[in-house]
């Protein structure tokens, strides 16, 4: 009986093409809109996490002052090279430990000129961010003891001041000192963030105290722990260390902060996990306006066929067997809305993934999800059309113009 | 269901007393107020009456569509008005065949899968269904016109697939509800010889709904309605019954 019932139901469609396919075009994009939104949601996840990896692996980054709400640092002196030497002394499981100092600067090639952030690094910067240079070469030992007026700089640098000639050789003007280029960072592009992490110029950081800052300062340490060493132990024991070298009393609190890149990733990556879960829930929301829509055409079905449900009923057909007639009507047209909005989602986000440049991830289980939500609407909005067709009285029926 | 079974001398349609109103109090109207009929099996039998005489309504309780408000109605011996509208629905598609004024056929379906139709309620797999339902189009004279839709036919074809349907299943009645009242003369008799044809060759009880006499000649028995009574039952000569 279920069979035939489905084939009536098949051939009712096929009657319909046209309203069938309108009336499924809610639950279309209802299901279409949660996949893609899922899948692009899961791939930005994905992608954050990634560049934040990009970052350097296990990176710790210490600067000085304390947390004292959303985005404020209350004063605190700075570190010195020293306390990067202590660290890199003291505690076991490190790769790389990397003082510098950074400010904002315009720096002058010729009659153009950029506003970049330079930065005085060691050579253990490279180490710790896993960068590398893409032409030319990185400061030797002489330059990095002497404090040599030369310098790096980022692609965004390279584009702004030098368009496509070569740079390395050419000198840059930085406030009064002119600075030989002797290499090119790799372009790493946007950071998670938003910001350009291409955009900046590096020398040695005995120069850039000296000649720029005019002090000793260490704005930042960054430290990359060893492989296989945890975070969240070494960030434990620089804070024990730091709290002991900056002499601060036992029960106030440490006037520096260590970041843990993991758990900022692990903050993004939740952020926008979340970010998914509400869009999704929104493209839920237009699930569930298809489904009303699946009812309301239903309905207005019932009342346009009542006479046909008269024949059917006067031919022989049992209060169940119109129940189910309309029921499954209403679940094959919402699972076929179903499918078409996996094929379509799948397409589309394929495409919007790609021109986001953000990694296509297939997710089997949202797909599935979306399929039975999109057939339990059928079920939930055809009943009361189907119950309603079902108890028509059959005289009444056959009346009915 | 056992209705095949009753025994031989059962009449086929049995009306005990049957009265039928409609609403209720003083707005109460009574379309039928104690008719005794009697049809055996294999009858020809054409009722007629003004409108309003309660013709339909006898016809809505044969056709085991409608229940009767006091009174009996036995079909092959079963007690109609005990059963539920589960029970009703499966003798109609068991024993019943209906032929409407109007032809009810189901719009933008082809002639051959209106036929089929009762015969998916029977449950009948897709093979057989589809050969039993292409020789009911050929024995009403529609071979040809199996994939033409409602809209594609003239009234006198959509009477035949009407037709069709009604017998494809071999019922023991074939209900007809001024079967000729929307055709002209000539496919008028077309569509009365045909039933006279399936009365007579298959043996199908016919009880028909009519108020031209020219059609109720074909008949074999006329029952006249007036005010909700059997006015008159006649026999016609030579006619067994």
């Amino acid at each position: 009986m279920i069979w035939n019932t489905i084939l009536l139901a098949l051939r009712e469609i096929r009657r319909n093409v046209l309203r069938s396919f309108l009336t499924v075009l809610g639950i279309v994009i209802g299901v279409a809109a949660v996949i893609i939104m899922v899948t692009l949601g899961g791939g930005v996840t994905v992608k954050v996490g990634d560049q934040i990896s990009s970052l350097g692996s296990n990176l710790l980054i210490i600067t000085p002052g304390k947390r004292m709400g959303p985005g404020q640092v209350s004063g605190a002196g700075p570190f010195k090279i020293d306390d990067a030497t202590t660290i890199a002394r003291e505690i076991p499981g490190l790769a790389a430990v990397a003082p510098m100092s950074s400010r904002a600067m315009t720096v002058v090639f010729g009659n153009q000129n950029w506003s970049t952030m330079v930065s005085g690094i060691t050579d253990e910067y490279f180490t710790a961010r896993n960068w590398a240079v893409q032409a030319g070469r990185q400061f030797n030992a002489s330059e990095l003891r002497s404090g040599a007026a030369v310098c790096i700089i980022g692609a965004t640098v390279q584009t702004k001041l030098f368009g496509n000639q070569t740079a390395v050789g050419q000198r840059i003007r930085l406030q009064k000192i002119a600075c030989e280029v002797i290499g090119v960072m790799d372009a790493k592009g946007q950071s998670t963030m938003g910001t350009d992490q291409d955009d900046l110029v590096l020398m040695p950081l005995r120069t850039f105290q000296r000649r720029i800052a005019g002090n000793t300062d260490v704005n930042m340490i960054q430290v990359s722990a060893q492989k296989g060493v945890s975070t969240e132990k070494v960030q434990r024991d620089i804070e024990r260390l730091l709290h002991e070298l900056r002499h601060i009393p036992a029960n106030s609190e440490n006037d520096f902060n260590v970041m843990d890149m993991k758990e900022i990733t692990k903050m993004l990556t939740n952020t926008t996990k979340v970010l998914t879960g509400l869009l999704g829930a929104v493209a839920a929301v237009s699930l569930l306006v298809g489904g009303i829509g699946i009812m309301n055409i239903m309905l207005v079905s019932v009342t346009e066929r009542t006479r046909e449900i008269g024949i059917r009923m006067a031919i022989g057909a049992m209060e169940r067997e119109v129940l189910l007639q309309f029921l499954v009507e209403a679940i094959v047209l919402s699972s076929f809305g179903g499918l078409i909005g996996i094929v379509l989602a799948l397409g589309g986000s394929f495409a919007i993934a790609s021109a986001l440049s953000v990694p296509f991830i297939f997710n089997a289980q949202i797909v599935l999800i979306a399929f039975l939500f999109s057939a339990a609407v059928g079920v939930i909005f055809g009943y009361f059309p189907a119950r309603k067709a079902a108890r028509l009285d059959p005289i009444e029926a056959l009346r009915h113009e | 269901m056992n209705a095949r079974q009753a025994p031989l001398d059962t009449p086929l349609i049995e009306l005990i007393n049957v009265t039928k109103s409609y609403g209720s109090g003083s707005a109460s109207m009574q379309a039928l107020r104690g008719v005794n009929l009697t049809i055996h099996a294999g009858e020809f039998v054409a009722i007629m009456g003004a409108s309003g005489s309660g013709k339909s309504t006898v016809m809505n309780l044969i056709g085991c569509l409608d229940t009767p408000t006091t009174g009996s109605y036995r079909f092959k011996g079963i007690a109609v008005e005990q059963l539920d509208r589960n029970q009703r629905a499966q003798l109609r598609r068991y024993e019943l065949g209906f032929v409407f004024q109007g032809f009810n056929l189901l719009s933008r379906t082809s002639a051959l899968e209106n036929v089929e139709l009762p015969l998916i309620y029977r449950g009948l797999p897709n093979a057989e269904r589809r050969q039993l339902a292409l020789n009911a189009l050929v024995t009403v004279g529609l071979q040809g016109w199996a994939n033409h839709t409602p809209s594609e036919l003239s009234g006198g074809q959509q009477q035949r697939v009407a037709i069709a349907r009604a017998i494809v299943t071999q019922p023991a009645v074939l209900l007809a509800d001024e079967p000729t009242g929307n055709l002209d003369s000539a496919r008028s008799i077309e569509v009365m010889e045909m039933i006279t044809r399936f009365n007579q060759e298959l043996g199908i009880t016919v009880v028909m709904v009519t108020h031209e006499p020219d059609m109720a000649a074909f008949a074999s028995r006329v029952v006249h309605f007036h005010d909700g009574l059997v006015a008159s039952d006649v026999q016609k000569p030579g006619a067994s019954s």
